[in-house]
């Protein structure tokens, strides 16, 4: 059973990803699918019944999904290996223009803890940490700032800091 | 300068304390060396041919003399009592151990210091003219923007993991004094007609591999929107940049695949997209931070003659080694880190030491790094610079070479750097003994010597007047010579002038090509003059000359 920290908690997985054990259509599981799969049977998947994700892969363009997003519950971006970033900006353009409001899931190897504070700040709230991962350090490594520059949630910037002090 | 508040020194102490448990954790055989890697890299460790190397930031070269003496403790304490300043302003330890290395940064911190993002496919150190704020030509002080720019790019969520370095240079006088040109993004600071600060925006410049000049993606970029400009081009970039190959992943190459109106495009739409979303610099903050930039008290004097009646040494030393100030009766003064026989841009931790007493004497306790490898003391009063050329001479730093061809930009090469294919500290020193006559160097003029030991181009070898690049024949150290090459304003990629070199010819083919520049010069040209006049052809027949002699 896969475990995932959402929201700063470990929770059991209740989304399916395509092509596994009990992602059953048939039965309207929450069914998470790739981004070609879903851009190529729109129709389809516009008309699933059941709770609908959708897959990224770092090259796919987030803004196909625009017309789609308030149908989308969960997007889950991959990070496979350290060096890919583009599931950053994914992230970023999923909460900031297309305001994505469901469960931002960052997969892949390179999902652990040193990079989950810049993830948590791209508008990743959920994590499929890579395997041998411990919970305690992922949660410990979400606060380890207290402070960012950039206006990003969760933490406030530096600069909306520094305005808030002067009144 | 910038003084930290309570919120930036949170940030370095919590990146310092970040580091140190990755370091524990790698130790302890948590983290592999590939996974620590992308982490020890954005807080500017490498590891090097004989030991790991950091490198410090040092944002847009400016220092104060605390923190000078600081990087005197640090060399003195951790690594050899020297450190190597670099062409991106900052200073490398080439000895530090790994296991230290957190203790280090602590230390760093303490004096409002870091290493984060020095190295890494990330935003890198900010670079500026070093002189910011005293050139006479400055349409504004950089450093209030370099230093928004430092904020800004510190730990960016969304661009610390990006396709390749990425950096940045800005440049308050149109003589460039930062080779912003040769830069990832070169901002050089403009007023509207109105008067209002903005930017011409260049982008895609670079060294290394593919050299290439950046191009004006904007002309002008108002205040307000420079970083919501600059993240919409990052933005462009990590997404479309390429990741398949490390040779062709730098902006330059996604710009020149796309042409530069097709980028321009993609920017300004992303731009226009985000802008209600993105960060808008408000006059507040760029009113906090311009603050700390404010003019230091200068008194009211009048410009002297400071070389009446001086030795001629002394008068050398003022003539290459200061330089003219906005406000009258003070001058720049270079700490001159190309001593003959020294390894270009190294200083000991003594001569910290005594640089940073003699900045607090005499130059309101601030120290310049300047991106050719030597210091700079900014607002030396005229009347004070017979003693601080005496005791410059006494610390070795008063060599009077500023500008001429012994004053030569050189990465630290094969002695040191991993990636060399060639050494570069006994090519300078053959340089340094074949133009040992300061009468000759002043005969040349000014003659900007660039190199590197390998097709990285840390030492800028593409830009300079002559460029010297250095390469691995079946494992012989040989040397690529270019010519014409230039910053400061007139951005011009050197010429390869024919087959390279082997290491002890160097220094005679140098001579050689300017020895062609005695010949061809006309009344007062500078060697690039001459150069681009004449062209590559003379260089190429006579370069050469003695070996078809002997052959």
């Amino acid at each position: 059973m896969r475990h995932i920290l959402r929201r700063r908690e470990l929770v059991t997985d209740d989304w399916r990803y395509a092509g596994e054990d009990g992602a059953d259509e048939a039965a309207n599981a929450a069914l998470v699918v790739p981004f070609a799969d879903f851009r190529t049977h729109i129709a389809k998947w516009r008309a699933y019944p059941g709770r609908l994700g959708v897959r990224l892969s770092p090259a796919d363009a987030v803004e196909d999904l625009a017309e789609d997003i308030q149908r989308l519950s969960l997007v889950a971006a991959e990070f496979p290996t350290p060096g890919e970033g583009r599931g950053y900006s994914q992230g970023r353009l999923l909460r900031s223009r297309l305001q994505f409001k469901g469960e931002l899931r960052a997969v892949g190897a390179a999902v652990k803890q040193d990079l989950l504070f810049i993830l948590s700040r791209c508008g990743f709230d959920s994590f499929e940490l890579a395997p041998g991962q411990k919970v305690e350090a992922a949660l410990a490594a979400l606060e380890r700032y207290s402070v960012a520059y950039q206006p990003a949630e969760p933490v406030p910037s530096i600069r909306q800091q520094r305005y808030r002090a002067a009144g | 300068m910038y003084q930290y508040d309570q919120l930036d020194q949170a940030f370095v102490d919590q990146r310092v304390s970040e580091f140190r448990d990755q370091t524990r954790r790698f130790l302890a055989g948590e983290l592999s060396e590939d996974e620590f890697k992308g982490l020890r890299l954005r807080n500017g460790l490498y590891i090097q041919r004989h030991a790991p190397m950091l490198r410090i930031a040092i944002p847009y070269g400016l220092l104060a003399s605390r923190q000078l003496r600081k990087l005197a403790e640090i060399t003195r304490r951790y690594d050899r009592s020297f450190g190597h300043f670099t062409t991106r302003q900052n200073l490398q330890l080439n000895w530090p151990k790994l296991e230290e290395v957190p203790d280090i940064l602590e230390h760093l911190a303490s004096v409002q210091m870091h290493a984060i993002q020095t190295s890494g496919n990330c935003i890198r150190n900010v670079t500026a003219d070093h002189l910011a704020g005293i050139a006479e030509d400055e349409i504004d002080d950089p450093r209030p923007y370099c230093e928004i720019i430092r904020q800004w790019a510190n730990l960016h969520p969304e661009f610390t993991y990006l396709p390749r370095k990425f950096k940045i240079a800005v440049t308050g006088s149109p003589a460039d004094r930062a080779a912003s040109e040769v830069h990832d993004v070169g901002l050089h600071l403009r007023r509207d007609a109105q008067g209002n600060i903005g930017f011409q925006v260049l982008v895609g410049g670079g060294l290394g591999r593919a050299p290439m000049i950046g191009q004006v993606i904007r002309e002008f970029l108002p205040l307000p929107d420079l970083l919501s400009y600059l993240d919409a081009i990052l933005r462009v970039y990590n997404r479309n940049g390429r990741r398949d190959n490390i040779h062709k992943a730098r902006i330059k190459i996604l710009v020149k695949a796309m042409g530069i109106a097709r980028f321009r495009d993609q920017v300004e739409t992303e731009w226009q997209a985000a802008r209600d979303a993105g960060p808008v610099l408000e006059a507040a903050q760029v009113e906090r931070v311009r603050s700390f930039f404010q003019p230091p008290a200068y008194e009211t004097l009048q410009n002297i003659d400071t070389c009446a009646g001086r030795e001629p040494e002394f008068q050398a030393w003022y003539r290459y080694n200061t330089r003219p100030h906005r406000v009258p009766g003070y001058r720049a003064a270079f700490v001159c880190l190309k001593a003959h026989g020294q390894n270009p841009g190294d200083m000991s931790s003594g001569q910290m030491e005594a640089v940073a007493a003699l900045a607090d004497r005499v130059s309101f306790g601030l120290i310049r790094v300047t991106h050719n490898q030597n210091l700079l003391l900014g607002d030396v009063r005229q009347s004070d610079l017979y003693a601080v050329w005496k005791e410059l001479r006494g610390l070795g730093l008063a060599m009077p070479n500023i500008g001429t061809l012994t004053d030569m930009i050189a990465c630290p090469g094969l002695d040191f750097c991993s990636l060399a294919n060639a050494g570069t500290l006994n090519v300078a020193k053959q340089i340094q003994a074949q133009f040992d006559d300061l009468d000759y160097l002043y005969d040349l003029g000014d003659i900007e010597i660039k190199m590197s030991g390998c097709m990285n181009a840390c030492g800028h070898h593409h830009v300079g007047h002559i460029g010297i690049l250095g390469v691995d024949k079946h494992g012989e150290e040989w040397y690529q010579i270019t010519l014409g090459g230039s910053v400061n304003g007139f951005t011009a990629l050197g010429e390869v002038i024919g087959p390279s070199v082997p290491q002890a010819e160097v220094a005679s083919t140098i001579e050689r090509i300017v020895e062609v520049y005695r010949a061809e010069r006309e009344d007062g040209e500078r060697f690039i003059e001459t150069f681009r006049r004449v062209g590559v052809k003379p260089f190429k027949e006579r370069a050469y000359a003695a070996h078809s002699k002997a052959a």
